[in-house]
């Protein structure tokens, strides 16, 4: 039997979500067991790969390179799963999106500056007007809310998965949990 | 760009895709310049506006899932002067308990489930296994002691957080609740453990440095000036003090210089080619005023650590080099001799009689326009500054976070490495592991002002000011 092929991505997010995973502490190595993690800020992987079973996707889509990102991994992705609050909703990404960016990176490259102010554009992608939750660009099959989802929710999901069944995550999670 | 070529490492990851490396090459096939870029940026100065200030601890936590009690405990400081009260003795304690446990669990991180493959299976190691699953096969009793010294810290932010990311605990007047006997007891309890973890990873990781020789004298091994908080006494503290500046001989520059005052002394500078600004030492200009900060800067400014292991090793960390010690592979050596720190620091503190009070929290309306709060993250030395008007609510923020304090020094590190270990116009996986290595040893936490794990991707292309791919290397 082949081992399922699961991923993470982080896109506008803090981490913690990932830091949440992470904090299935000894059940990682019981994980990395069942399934191999093909693409992940943890694993050395030079593209995202083909033929995924499983990818768990961290934070808001809030610039070109993640919108680009995001659409070449549901390509290759046959469940796509929304971790977090920032990827259901773009929660704090999303507190930006009143403000326009032009307001955004004048604070941070004009304001405040001592030397040289001005808005990097070289080689650096350009945010999106706003910041948006994934399944605005693309089908999202599961939706864990929280910020983070637990380390608990995060193994029940992925175990639920990997056995093949659909996870009901309403009894174990919530927005800000 | 200059005539010649150019080389691009893009995406850099342990860094996760949000980062890019150029090398320019000058017409005899040198490196001549490199550069390091951040791709990211989030807007967490602007996003704010408006908000209760009262809110900016919990929102400012989620700058960063791996650093969050930092900058809880950095926006709560600020939030202090802006209430300009003096916090419970209590608070002061239980706040410093919840930093120590967060440098515990993030410097574990960084050494084993980030730097661990490079240092265990070596800079030329089969990238399929070059993480910490790898490291599991190869060694599992080290893979198990990272996962379990990360927990224990992870585990008393629990205990006194609630929940191990994004605990709300720490509030502007102090923290919102009191710690328990049972789980003061618990974390006592779990405290000879990590220690054991420790003393073995630091016999480890010396044992293991011989085969470094030619990463230390190229990583990062150069002159700088180092920064970060010192206690009253000089000694190494994560919470609170004044600000220390020494030169790389290891002679003070500034002493005694008030956080509240950083942008007297600290300028911060706009590179058009990456969302992370650099910081340099105003008095000495950009980019001379270039210097370091995080475990190997704080180590080289304070005079002891002030635990009793934590001074040994200090003693004989200092006898790597006469002067400042300068190479930053010795960032994880640092790392791990501060793990030992906050292991015996926590026995101190969870053992004072006043820990268990119940007097927690001082409780104010706002009585100043602006404050300041700084700390030492993980990494470094971290600022948050707001102005809120007359009802409370933010008008105005600026963050300096750690990493960028290391920009300059990390984009000269990169060049470092890449004059020794890239010759002529052939690129070389020896050469493409060591760059990601470098960058590596800064531990940049990308997601305070980007992103922080993940591996360096793997293309390198050689391309020439025409355009024209004259090499280029995939690994995987």
């Amino acid at each position: 039997m082949t081992k399922a092929r699961i991923a993470t991505v982080w896109l506008d997010g803090c981490s913690g979500c990932h830091m949440s995973f992470l904090d299935m502490d000894e059940r990682l190595l019981a994980i990395a067991g069942a399934a191999d993690l093909v693409y992940s800020p943890l694993v050395d992987a030079k593209e995202f790969p083909e033929n995924v079973d499983v990818t768990l996707v961290e934070g808001a889509v809030s610039s070109e390179e993640d919108l680009e990102k995001i659409k070449r991994i549901r390509e290759r992705t046959r469940i796509l799963v929304s971790l977090g609050d920032c990827a259901v909703t773009a929660n704090v990404p999303g507190m930006r999106n009143p403000f326009g960016t032009k307001a955004v990176y004048d604070r941070a490259y004009r304001e405040n500056v001592t030397f040289d102010p001005g808005i990097p554009n070289q080689v650096v992608p350009a945010l999106l007007p706003t910041s948006r939750p994934v399944h605005e660009f693309v089908k999202v099959d599961v939706f864990v809310p929280g910020c983070p989802p637990s380390a608990d929710t995060i193994y029940y999901l992925v175990t639920e998965l990997l056995q093949g069944r659909m996870p009901d995550l309403s009894p174990k999670t919530r927005f800000g949990a | 760009m200059k005539q010649g070529n150019t080389i691009v490492i893009d995406p850099v990851t342990r860094i996760e895709g949000h980062s890019k490396i150029t090398l320019h090459l000058n017409e005899d096939g040198r490196v001549e310049e490199a550069r390091f870029h951040v791709t990211q940026f989030r807007g967490f100065e602007k996003l704010c506006d408006g908000r209760p200030f009262y809110e900016m601890p919990s929102l400012m936590a989620r700058i960063c899932g791996i650093c969050p009690v930092s900058h809880l405990i950095a926006s709560a400081k600020a939030c202090d002067s802006l209430l300009a009260v003096r916090i419970p003795p209590t608070a002061d304690k239980l706040r410093r308990i919840f930093g120590l446990a967060q440098v515990t669990q993030s410097h574990a991180l960084s050494l084993f489930h980030l730097s661990s493959p490079d240092l265990l299976l070596g800079m030329d190691a089969d990238p399929a296994k070059s993480n910490i699953f790898g490291v599991a096969e190869q060694n599992p009793a080290l893979a198990l002691d990272g996962i379990k010294l990360r927990q224990f810290g992870q585990k008393i932010i629990e205990r006194l957080g609630g929940k191990r990311i994004h605990p709300a605990w720490i509030v502007p007047g102090g923290v919102s609740e009191p710690l328990s006997e049972a789980n003061r007891d618990a974390i006592l309890s779990s405290l000879p453990e990590a220690l054991a973890i420790a003393e073995r990873t630091l016999e480890w990781f010396k044992s293991s440095m011989e085969r470094f020789r030619e990463e230390i004298s190229t990583f990062g091994n150069f002159p700088t000036m180092f920064m970060g908080i010192v206690k009253k006494d000089n000694g190494l503290t994560f919470y609170d003090g004044k600000l220390r500046i020494v030169d790389a001989s290891g002679h003070v520059v500034a002493d005694d210089l008030d956080p509240a005052n950083y942008s007297d002394y600290i300028g911060e500078k706009v590179e058009p080619w990456s969302y992370l600004k650099s910081t340099y030492y105003k008095p000495k200009g950009f980019p001379d005023g270039i210097y370091r900060v995080g475990p190997l800067a704080r180590l080289n400014v304070a005079d002891r650590c002030g635990t009793e292991r934590a001074d040994q090793e200090l003693a004989e960390f200092h006898e790597l080099q006469r002067t400042a010690v300068l190479s930053s592979f010795h960032y994880h050596h640092a790392r791990l001799i501060e793990i030992l720190y906050c292991i015996e620091r926590l026995g101190q503190l969870l053992n004072d009689p006043e820990i268990l009070s119940k007097h927690v929290r001082a409780v104010a309306h706002p009585n100043a326009l602006e404050g300041v709060g700084a700390c030492e993250a993980p990494r470094g030395t971290l600022f948050h500054h707001y102005r809120i008007d007359e009802q409370g609510l933010i008008r105005w923020v600026n963050l300096v976070i750690a990493t960028g304090h290391n920009n300059l020094a990390m984009n000269r590190s990169v060049l470092q490495v890449a004059k020794h270990f890239v010759q002529g116009k052939r690129l070389s996986r020896g050469m493409l592991n060591r760059v990601e290595a470098v960058i590596r040893c800064y531990d940049p936490c990308l997601s305070c002002s980007t992103h922080a794990l993940g591996q360096m991707d793997l293309q390198i292309q050689l391309v020439s000011a025409d355009g024209e791919v004259l090499d280029e290397i995939v690994r995987g």
